[in-house]
């Protein structure tokens, strides 16, 4: 079984999942990142 | 492959009697993003976020819908850490439970330490993000919650006591504090109520469910109420846990904390409770409490203690509403 081609298969397909999970993370991150930015710079008495 | 890693990751209580380096590195490739989720216990988070809205949406004052969101994220994140850090320390006893054999890490589909430093990168970034979404006095509460489910109940009590559950249940009964604190920046007495009575609930709720997953927590050694005293005694305990309970969810009615929606949910619901917990007491059973009828009132409790909370919840919300 280890190192046999559908395991191998099996791994990359998980490794696909996971990698696509993460960007999902990272994107909704920066989105979130992006929107508290601007609503704290929209705050009256905001200071840089 | 996966028989022999999952003897590999059972340790004794968060003490690593093993290397996490013995997992076989292909056993970490086999890991899906849905195991990542597992470990966060999102059913457990849902009730966690949904009391922590109902402490945002009930206090007063407003708060951009962006840092809402982000609160509420915030305590989501950090539910889901204890999860994974409860998961990482409870792995050996997670290994002989019918229930949680086959979580990820005990399946050895994920190791101790990614778990643990999962859980930890999680903890930390949601205190770190509430902080900075909304004020301090949100981010200290937060971070005040994990220290208690990770270091009181997991880590101290829950081996320890068989009323690991009365004390442990405060670390669930933080999130309506953490919302109210995220709006205002500070707490008065409605949150500490809601804290109060997520708190009173949690015992019974438990209970009701230990009645009948007890020989889980025997085989692992967990003195849950059922296996240090008893069905009986548990039967006893659901019973007046719910008797103290069903006042004190009327008092932020009496107090004029909150409306009419609020007063009759809680005196509706609380008397199904009340009703549901002698049924749990009275339930055919044989002369040391054990059921002989499949422990159907627990089951029926249990379920229904979820509905309570829900609905008195929400009819917190609905009261800040409409009041």
């Amino acid at each position: 079984m280890p190192g046999s081609r559908e395991e191998a298969e099996l791994v990359a397909k998980r490794r696909r999942g996971r990698n696509l999970a993460m960007l999902a993370v990272l994107l909704g991150l920066a989105a979130l990142f992006y929107a508290i930015a601007m609503v704290k710079m929209a705050t009256p008495g905001f200071q840089p | 492959m996966m028989d022999n890693t999952a003897s590999a990751v059972t340790g004794q209580g968060g003490g690593d009697a093993m290397s996490p380096l013995a997992l076989p590195v292909a056993a970490l490739s086999m890991s899906t993003a849905g195991d990542w989720l597992a470990l966060l216990k999102p059913r457990v988070v849902v009730l966690v976020v949904f009391t922590g809205l109902v402490g945002l949406l009930a206090a007063p004052g407003h708060l951009n819908p962006v840092l809402a969101l982000t609160s509420v994220l915030c305590i989501a994140v950090a539910a889901g850490a204890c999860g994974a850090i409860n998961m990482w320390y409870d792995r050996d006893i997670d290994a002989v439970m019918k229930r949680t054999a086959r979580r990820p890490i005990p399946a050895g589909r994920i190791a101790p330490a990614e778990a643990l430093g999962f859980g930890v990168a999680l903890a930390v970034a949601s205190v770190l993000l509430m902080w900075l979404a909304t004020n301090a006095a949100a981010a200290f509460i937060l971070a005040m919650s994990i220290g208690f489910y990770v270091f009181v109940y997991t880590m101290w009590l829950k081996r320890r006591t068989p009323q690991n559950i009365v004390i442990g249940g405060a670390a669930g009964a933080f999130p309506p504090l953490i919302g109210w604190a995220a709006v205002t920046g500070g707490i008065s007495w409605l949150p500490v109520l809601m804290f109060a009575i997520v708190f009173m609930w949690t015992p019974p709720h438990f209970w009701a469910l230990s009645l009948w997953t007890h020989a889980d927590y025997e085989r692992a050694g967990v003195p849950m109420l059922p296996v240090a005293a008893g069905a009986r005694s548990t039967r006893w305990h659901v019973f007046g846990y719910t008797l103290a309970l069903v006042p004190l969810t009327l008092v932020p009615w009496a107090l004029h904390l909150s409306g009419p929606v609020y007063g009759l949910s809680a005196l509706v619901m609380g008397a199904w409770f009340i009703v549901g917990a002698w049924r749990v007491l009275r339930d055919k059973q044989d002369s040391a409490g054990v059921s002989l009828t499949k422990d159907a009132p627990a089951k029926k409790l249990f379920r229904f203690s979820l509905y309570h909370l829900a609905v008195i919840f929400a009819a917190f919300a609905v009261d800040a509403f409409v009041g």
